[in-house]
């Protein structure tokens, strides 16, 4: 039996008046798989962004509720969002590289932890690249600059990028919907392995990679949540109707 | 799958996670608030200070009466003019046709000034002469609004229609690879010095126009209008344009639609439709060509006086500080007017501005969201 | 009755036409007349030579060091509060904010106001308050910053270029994706180094084309120096801050206005505002052409 990683309760977002998010409250477990899926809109997005309170830059925005990590409340007024967000990293729906070389890019984490020794960098880096499956491909070019990759290419990299922190747990913002069927396919690969090591969050609109690529599965439905459990089960025998309707395509 | 090296050495711990205070954060926000403040600061400076240097004309306190003094001229301001100004004669600076006037009675510069009263100051302040440098200083500001004025209309009767008219061109008519040459070419005299168009409203368009016209005095108020003209055109230009160009396409197109040319609906449609941007634009033309002071100090002659005659020497209020304030004593009344000169000239085209910038705002959105029409 | 029609809507656009021509011919016979004017004397030695005999003669290289000299001063005071300012602007108001609409509105006044005022408030607050306080302070109320020198001369400058700088810069801030910030800040960084890192060097373009549009305004604007620095003929070139100094457009004012032999010195004039124009317009172009540059990118 896993540990629960994050543990969110009766968690609630509005943007000014409108309410986002209604009362969710939701386990993840640690160094497993969850995913999130639901039709466009339903929040999902949103409820992936309160795990590392990417929402506070939105103005107007206000929470309630609690968000557990590690049984720390990451709402409490002490905590310190800077240092959450080195545990808690995060993958961009498309990807965004800085323009700078590729080796900056990925250096950025370890550069702003106060690491300025050129060799250390430069094994963070290589370990990084390697762990994101994309060392290979850039060995000899890493001084280029990172818009010169592929979609695919830079969104490996961007993984990398997050890996160099060091993080505990990993949000992927539907990492691959930008990306054609091969690269998804790597970007799953990858997944899988690094489950082994980070507790991962996946936002994905593609129920197929839900299914493949995930341990658990929660379903949302207009800012709540419908059903939460079992990828396997989920997919299969569905409690609630609602999650039978959307796995079926019946709508969204 | 490699071993991480152990950046964050930590984990999860109320420790670890406690806010942190970050002192470079801190500064950093507060020295950039601070600098960004001091854009307010110096607005207010300048009010204050250009204001605080006109107050003396209305203090009813008494300074030395009949003191005589003279007035020095700075020695680093070169070789003594030659130059000199009274009241009707009109400065003929550059090359001189044959046909000209010269003047009669060359003052030096060197007078003597006697201080007289604040309250006869004030009284004088509305008075038709202009006469700052004499026995019995007279500070009447009117010749120089009217002088203002004649510029400012002249030069607008000139520019505002010619810009309009090219803008128009360069938004409705003009194909795209002609209008990339226009519009970077008018923003191109934008980039004109004032010194070089009155350097040129000298030494050219004063001959030029002298030739043509078979007036007497060469530098008057019609050569500075024409050449403030082009310091306004680019202005006039630019946000006409911009306002053309920013008419929703769905007015053109359901002109277009409903069987009217290219012209009719340019001229009948876009053009009223731009009419809040247009008037914008004029208002800061006019702006331009109330505040400018080279071109009025090369071209127009700078005698001040009060008619209608557009080829009458005319002296606009920004040249008069630009012309007398290095020859004045700080403190002397001369040098307060001054000041107060141009504390007008600040509130009028800061007002200016100001009008410009709420009735376009206001206009502007409530035509496009179709409260008034 | 479509004939009519046609023939007033072809002179319509041929009028308009017209004038978009006129303004075109107006700048060309503009440059041609200067060009004409100044071709002969302008050379390689007049650029860097001294005037002679009273500035019958001669070449104006005192002119052009003074206005160097002055934009210098100028940038290093404008460029930094100007970027600065631009940074608050964009990436530390809350747009409602009061305070962010006051210094919006002070900016934006800051570029309306005539030049000569510049010169008022130079005057008035540069060096007969802070001169002379220096002076009262430090020199036991000897006359040394209490007078018009090349320090005022640039501060005033520094304050009329100040909202080009703004406008340049804010653009080019704007330009820097969301995005980027955005995973800036997911990997742990502060705000101050998101902007350190990621946004200043993500500008560099727009605060060069705002240097560079700021430094062709104070070398062509002459109305803020004529009493708060700028001299006619100085022995010397200036070698401190509270020096006088020559000035290229101040100059070819002067000269035009005040010249005892216009026959002689008229070459001369049209050489020094040819040297004005090419300065001017190689730093517009430069500017315009980074801009340019800088606007294709963002789309």
């Amino acid at each position: 039996m896993k540990e629960i990683k994050i543990k969110t309760k009766n968690l609630s977002l509005y943007y000014g008046a409108k309410m986002a998010l209604n009362s969710i409250s939701l386990d993840i477990p640690e160094k497993e798989v969850t995913a999130f899926i639901g039709p466009s809109g339903c929040g999902k997005s949103t409820f992936l962004r309160t795990l590392n309170r990417m929402n506070d830059l939105i103005p107007n925005v206000k929470i309630t509720g609690e968000v557990l990590v590690d049984g720390l409340n990451i709402y409490d007024k002490q905590i310190d969002v800077v240092n959450l967000r080195k545990k808690v990293g995060m993958v961009f729906q498309k990807s965004n590289p800085f323009t700078k070389s590729i080796f900056e890019n990925v250096a950025y984490g370890p550069k702003i932890n106060g690491i300025n020794n050129r060799k250390k960098l430069e094994e963070i880096v290589e370990t990084s690249l390697k762990n994101a499956f994309i060392w290979e491909e850039v060995k000899d070019r890493l001084h280029d600059s990172a818009m010169g990759l592929s979609g695919g290419q830079q969104q490996r990299m961007c993984i990398a990028r997050a890996l160099a922190v060091e993080p505990e747990i990993i949000l992927m913002d539907e990492p691959a919907s930008a990306l054609d069927p091969i690269s998804t396919a790597k970007i799953e690969e990858l997944i899988f392995e690094l489950k082994k090591k980070y507790t991962i969050v996946i936002v994905t609109h593609n129920m197929q990679q839900a299914a493949r690529v995930s341990d658990l599965t929660a379903f949302f439905y207009l800012g709540e949540l419908i059903e939460f459990g079992k990828t396997r089960k989920i997919f299969t025998t569905p409690d609630k109707k609602h999650t039978e309707e959307y796995i079926t395509g019946r709508f969204g | 799958m490699e071993e991480p090296i152990g950046i964050n050495k930590f984990v999860f711990s109320r420790e670890s996670l406690k806010k942190k205070f970050r002192l470079s954060e801190f500064l950093s926000e507060k020295i950039i608030t601070g600098v960004a403040f001091l854009s307010i600061t110096i607005i207010v400076l300048i009010f204050f200070f250009v204001f605080k240097e006109s107050i003396p004309i209305f203090q009813s306190k008494k300074k030395e009466i009949a003191k005589v003094e003279t007035v020095q001229k700075q020695e680093q301001y070169g070789t003594d003019s030659s130059v000199a100004t009274n009241l009707s004669g009109q400065e003929q600076y550059g090359v001189t046709g044959t046909d000209s006037l010269m003047t009669e009675n060359q003052i030096l510069e060197e007078d003597t000034v006697v201080h007289g009263s604040d309250e006869a100051t004030a009284k004088s302040l509305m008075g038709k002469q202009w006469l700052p440098v004499s026995d019995n200083p007279r500070y009447g500001l009117i010749p120089l609004f009217v002088g203002t004025l004649k510029i400012t209309l002249i030069a607008m009767l000139f520019a505002a229609p010619i810009a309009i008219l090219a803008a128009l061109f360069s938004a409705a008519f003009a194909p795209h690879w002609l209008r990339e040459i226009i519009k970077p070419a008018i923003e191109l005299l934008a980039g004109f010095p004032s010194v070089v168009i009155g350097f040129f409203a000298l030494m050219v368009m004063a001959s030029f126009f002298q030739n043509l016209f078979g007036y007497d005095g060469r530098l008057n108020a019609f050569v500075g209008g024409v050449a403030m003209a082009l310091a306004a055109i680019p202005i006039i230009y630019t946000i006409t344009e911009d306002a053309l160009t920013a008419v929703p396409r769905t007015y053109t197109e359901a002109s277009l639609a409903l069987g009217a040319t290219r012209w009719q609906t340019a001229l009948f449609v876009t053009l009223p439709a731009a009419t809040p941007g247009i008037f914008a634009a004029i208002l800061l033309g006019i702006g331009r060509v109330f505040g400018e002071t080279m071109i009025a100090l090369m071209a127009t002659g700078n005698a001040a006086m009060i008619g209608i005659n557009p080829f009458e020497s005319v002296r606009t209020l920004a040249a008069t500080i630009g012309a007398e304030m290095a020859e004045v004593v700080f403190g002397d009344t001369h040098y307060n007017v001054l000041f107060l000169i141009g504390s007008l000239l600040f509130i009028f085209t800061f007002s200016l501005n100001a009008l410009a910038e709420f009735y376009v705002k206001g206009k502007l959105v409530k035509r496009f969201q179709g409260k008034q029409s | 009755m479509s004939r009519r029609k046609s023939i007033t809507g072809g002179l319509f656009i041929g009028l308009t036409a017209f004038s978009a021509i006129l303004i075109i011919a107006v700048i060309i016979i503009l440059l041609v007349v200067i060009i004409i004017g100044g071709k002969d004397t302008f050379s390689w030695e007049f650029l860097t030579a001294f005037p002679e005999d009273g500035m019958m003669k001669g070449g104006i290289f005192p002119a052009i060091f003074g206005t160097v000299l002055l934009v210098l001063i100028m940038s290093i005071a404008a460029v930094p509060f100007g970027t600065i300012t631009a940074i608050y602007l964009t990436e530390y108001a809350h747009e409602k904010s009061i305070l962010a609409q006051t210094i919006r509105f002070a900016v934006r006044t800051l570029a309306t106001v005539p030049s000569i005022i510049f010169g008022l408030f130079g005057l008035g607050f540069f060096i007969k308050y802070v001169g002379s306080g220096m002076d009262d302070l430090f020199l036991g109320g000897q006359l040394k910053w209490g007078q018009p020198n090349i320090l005022w001369a640039s501060l005033t400058m520094a304050l009329l270029t100040l909202p080009v700088v703004i406008v340049s810069v804010e653009e080019a801030i704007r330009t820097v994706p969301r995005e980027m910030r955005e995973a800036s800040l997911a990997l742990g960084a502060t705000k101050w180094e998101t902007i350190k890192r990621i946004v200043i060097p993500g500008s560099r373009s727009g605060i060069m084309t705002g240097t560079i549009l700021a430094v062709s305004r104070g070398a062509g604007e002459v109305a803020p120096i004529l009493f708060t620095g700028a001299a006619y003929y100085l022995a010397t070139l200036p070698t401190s801050l509270s020096d006088q100094f020559m000035n290229l457009g101040y100059h070819i004012y002067i000269m035009a206005t005040q010249s005892a032999n216009v026959d002689q010195t008229l070459p001369i004039q049209f050489a020094t505002t040819m040297a004005l124009l090419m300065l001017t317009f190689m730093l517009n172009l430069t500017a315009v052409i980074i801009r340019s540059r800088l606007r294709r990118k963002a789309k």
